[in-house]
């Protein structure tokens, strides 16, 4: 007997807005004043009137597009109805029968060898309003709950997908490809610390008797997950649980309703939050003070239009155009877009992308991170990078005077590293490569006659010897190339 | 018919709205709602057959506001009504 495992995510993201989804109240991320950001309208007092935000809408539309949704003519607003102290209405507004995006896709690579894509089908995407900020005594002493309403009224969407996801692998890289996607077009910061993103997961098994028969197991929704890690995590306990609930008990989805379960980081674990008999009862109806939104053709195709290239479609094409490795391209993807732009700004200028990602990759992301700095702030420019680079392609420094030129600039350079430096730098370094073979040849000559012994290992067919020896021509010539100098030794002794 | 809304019914709403009722408030909610939906039945004679169902009771659509910051409540301002505060946040009831 063995199981399939069946997951769908429901992914919450906070859309980058100056002002809430229905009041004119900050969004700014601000739990030091909490209760400064709040209205009447997001305080749910008594007749105000929520107005809808123009600029979460759009924001809205861009992700549904981004997500290969079909954006309807026609949608509208529900109240939700549930009780608890972060939601002053007791309702949240939110997007029920005709949501505003739905029936699309994302395509994720669920095996990095094959590179076999699956496409995850995506039921819906909704606006929808976010609660306030519970924080509860942890003293134990039962005190009061404090509660901040700064973030009550922030615009989400909520991104629903199908379950289609087999593995918790396959989860996290489903959010993962998500994050970068909203990220790459500019809707959220995603950032998980600050909740920005935030997901839930449903999930079960479909367990395959020997009779040939299926059996789905309960369905469980994990709450809570606010890291990749705890995404993955949770599922894997989950389907543990699921599996050794299903041994005992044989309880199938027909016999117990949906469970929601909070996620423990600290102890690992899920835990039962909501009883299974009181099952959710939102009575979702048409809230009355917001008008419908009507979308046209024309909208549809500006708002189309102002989608950048997608983080998938950018791989394949860096993949394509620079002859990048997958590796390659999915590193440079993945640090966001500014840092993309930057790789082909260096590899367009110094017409040679397997060497701007090997630099960049390696030397940049490096320095990067050692400086905590993102790409934008990075002194060198890709102009600058690239014309180090262009020196190495005409062979006129070694790769590795190329990597004291570049922390020289780095390191020394006042304000923003200028091209004419790394002129400047070769020959204060003399980093320049040797072409002057008649100097080169006096000192490989020297070096040759005063290591008698190490020459005649080599004679007897001591390879490694060339190595001690090539170590002393390159101490009394700089700049030389290192291959040349062991051609030429090697011509020497031979 | 009868027009009392079962006991079920009532509680069921109840717990949903957070209240707790006496025996006789049961009894009385129970014919009160039971009346307010047998009046509201009167719309099942109407023939709705071929009309479109409405999503808003005034026929208007796309009102939106621009995307501009307006001046917030001051937090005293915010708090004035709450039964319980720390002059920081809202204060209720332990919750976990």
């Amino acid at each position: 007997m063995d199981y399939t495992v069946i997951i769908g995510l429901e992914v919450h993201v906070q859309l980058q807005t100056n002002t809430k989804l229905f009041c004119g109240c900050s969004t700014k991320f601000n739990p030091d004043h909490p209760n400064t950001q709040t209205c009447p309208v997001c305080l749910g007092l008594p007749g105000a009137l929520p107005v809808l935000n123009r600029e979460a809408f759009h924001l809205g539309m861009k992700t549904g597009m981004a997500i290969n949704c079909e954006i309807p003519s026609f949608t509208k607003w529900d109240r939700k109805q549930y009780y608890y102290p972060d939601l002053p209405k007791a309702y949240q507004i939110s997007q029920f029968d005709l949501p505003m995006s739905q029936n699309g896709w994302l395509e994720i690579e669920i095996d990095p060898e094959t590179r076999q894509k699956k496409k995850v089908g995506i039921i819906r995407a909704h606006l929808e309003e976010d609660a306030g900020k519970n924080s509860h005594d942890e003293s134990g002493r039962g005190q009061d709950s404090k509660v901040d309403l700064n973030r009550c009224g922030t615009p989400l969407i909520e991104i629903v997908s199908e379950p289609d996801l087999r593995s918790a692998q396959e989860a996290r890289t489903y959010l993962e490809e998500l994050k970068l996607l909203l990220t790459y077009i500019d809707v959220s910061d995603c950032n998980m610390q600050e909740g920005s993103l935030r997901c839930d997961a449903n999930v079960n098994l479909h367990v395959h008797k020997e009779n040939g028969e299926t059996i789905p197991t309960p369905i469980v929704e994990i709450k809570n997950l606010n890291s990749f890690r705890g995404v993955e995590q949770a599922i894997e306990y989950e389907v543990q649980r699921q599996w050794n609930e299903w041994q005992e008990t044989g309880l199938s989805l027909k016999d117990v309703p949906k469970e929601t379960r909070g996620w423990d980081a600290d102890r690992g674990v899920t835990l039962e939050q909501r009883g299974k008999e009181d099952a959710a009862d939102y009575r979702y109806f048409p809230d009355p003070d917001l008008a419908p939104v009507t979308v046209t053709n024309a909208e549809r195709e500006r708002v189309f239009k102002e989608l950048c290239e997608r983080p998938a479609e950018r791989r394949a094409r860096l993949e394509e155009r620079y002859q990048l490795s997958v590796y390659d391209a999915a590193v440079i993807i993945d640090q966001g877009v500014d840092f993309a732009d930057y790789f082909e700004a260096v590899a367009e200028s110094s017409e040679n992308g397997k060497q701007a990602a090997n630099w960049i990759t390696q030397d940049v992301l490096r320095e990067l991170k050692e400086r905590e700095m993102e790409i934008a702030e990075f002194p060198i420019k890709p102009d600058v990078l690239a014309a180090i680079l262009q020196k190495v392609k005409a062979n006129e420094i070694t790769n590795n005077s190329a990597r004291t030129v570049f922390q020289e600039l780095l390191n020394n350079s006042k304000d923003v590293p200028r091209i004419e430096q790394i002129q400047q730098i070769i020959e204060e370094k003399g980093l320049g490569i040797v072409s002057d073979t008649g100097e080169l040849d006096a000192i490989i000559q020297a070096v040759v006659d005063k290591n008698a012994k190490a020459v005649a290992d080599f004679q007897s067919g001591k390879q490694a010897a060339v190595g001690a020896l090539i170590g002393q021509v390159m101490r009394d010539i700089k700049g030389a190339d290192p291959k040349m100098v062991r051609q030429l030794l090697i011509e020497k002794m031979s | 018919m009868s027009t009392q809304l079962p006991e079920d019914d009532v509680l069921k709403v109840a717990s949903l709205s957070r209240l707790k009722l006496s025996e006789t408030e049961v009894n009385a909610l129970g014919k009160q709602m039971g009346s307010v939906l047998k009046y509201i039945a009167m719309l099942d004679e109407l023939d709705t057959e071929s009309i479109e169902p409405m999503a808003h009771a005034i026929e208007i659509s796309n009102v939106f506001r621009e995307d501009q910051l307006q001046e917030s409540l001051p937090r005293d301002k915010a708090l004035s009504n709450a039964p319980q505060t720390d002059g920081n946040y809202f204060l209720v009831p332990a919750i976990l």
